[in-house]
């Protein structure tokens, strides 16, 4: 029980994935000027996340270990991956329009996120349990939507205030996204 | 004609560099400019799939479905991945600790896919191969940059392969090889380089 507490605070604050792994950043400075898009991404995040957590553990456990063939996981965990978000979209337009239409648009973006992939390899490098991958896959998720409201909040301000030329969009994102990542450094002794 | 394969090459190194112009690539360019030998095999690494999945692309782009290319793409850089992921494991096992789950995440960076996409499908072989090693060599020129600098700052020395190459009489400001410095010193040089941007247009 302590053992899941650790993964959760660990995948939230202490290795947070954006700020810390470097994992989704191309949809962290894409989606993050406004909060109510990056509100949407984080929850089709958390969905996919925690979707291809478990199944990528279920390849992997087994159906490539029994067989001997982990060094597929690499093209095996991206068309798993793919695949599922398909299944997602397809699954969402039929059943539930209105979470479709919040979700919908990021859901292609989600199949070359990084940070999804990164889970899935995470999982086996750590050898989770299956408990512990599902535990992990929500958890990261969840990181992952803290950090793009907090970063969302702070460029909605960032426009209104006056930045040098050179700097303004992106540069400054990134200066921001470092201080941010600093604060959260103070994280880092909550868990060994 | 000359003049024009020179330009397929050194477009990826200045004019279009994937991760200064482009901001492309981001992941594993921040994760692991921590050191130079990092810098070293990550760049390596993205060259040799970079090229690869090029001419494969290349080769079959008139075979493919349109429909279907996407996927078919992506099966020909994870193959190329695995190929680079077992190679360290076997030959490079120190390189491959420290680069971890970055190595497989090579699939994902998003210059692969999007030269496979945007030029090796619709050009020639010879072509495509120099694209690919243009935007790998820029992707490594930028990469070593960065982890120059921070190498520098974070330790005070800057080694390679365990040699010492340069040493500064500073106080290591740790916090460079660390999250923060990695976003910092990227946010600096963006900034930078659009000032000398602007001033040139001026």
């Amino acid at each position: 029980m302590e053992n899941l507490l650790a993964i959760i605070i660990g995948a939230i604050f202490v290795n947070n994935f954006i700020l810390t792994r470097f994992l989704g950043l191309c949809p962290f400075f894409g989606v993050s000027r406004r909060t109510k898009p990056a509100l949407g991404m984080g929850l089709a995040v958390i969905f996919v996340m925690t979707l291809s957590s478990v199944v990528t553990w279920i390849m992997y456990n087994l159906i490539l270990i029994p067989l001997g063939l982990q060094y597929l996981q690499i093209i095996v965990f991206i068309l798993v991956i793919a695949t599922l978000v398909q299944f997602v979209e397809l699954f969402l337009k039929k059943a539930n329009p209105v979470l479709y239409k919040t979700l919908g648009i990021y859901l292609p973006l989600i199949t070359t996120n990084c940070a999804i992939l990164g889970v899935a390899f995470l999982n086996v490098q750590e050898s989770y349990s299956f408990i512990a991958a599902l535990v992990f896959g929500i958890s990261a998720g969840v990181g992952f939507l803290l950090a793009l409201l907090l970063m969302s909040g702070i460029r909605e301000r960032l426009e209104l205030s006056k930045v040098p030329k050179a700097f303004s969009g992106l540069p400054i994102a990134f200066i921001v996204a470092a201080l941010m990542s600093m604060a959260f450094l103070a994280f880092s002794g909550m868990i060994q | 004609m000359q003049q024009n394969n020179f330009w397929e090459l050194a477009k990826g190194i200045f004019k279009k560099n994937p991760v200064f112009c482009l901001v492309l690539g981001l992941c594993p360019f921040l994760a692991v400019s921590t050191s130079l030998d990092n810098a070293i095999g990550m760049g390596g690494a993205t060259i040799f799939v970079l090229v690869c999945s090029n001419v494969i692309i290349s080769l079959i782009r008139e075979k493919v479905p349109d429909k279907i290319r996407i996927p078919i793409f992506i099966v020909v850089i994870a193959s190329f991945v695995t190929i680079v992921s077992l190679f360290m494991q076997a030959y490079l096992p120190a390189l491959n600790k420290a680069l971890g789950i970055y190595v497989p995440l090579i699939v994902v960076n998003c210059i692969i896919l999007g030269r496979a996409e945007a030029f090796a499908s619709k050009n020639n072989l010879f072509r495509s191969v120099l694209d690919g090693l243009g935007m790998g060599i820029g992707f490594s020129f930028a990469l070593l940059l960065i982890s120059f600098i921070r190498e520098l700052l974070g330790t005070g020395s800057l080694k390679v392969f365990g040699v010492t190459l340069l040493t500064v009489p500073i106080e290591p400001a740790i916090v460079f090889i660390l999250a923060p410095g990695a976003l910092l010193v990227m946010g600096l040089l963006l900034g930078l380089f659009r000032h000398i941007g602007n001033r040139r247009k001026a």
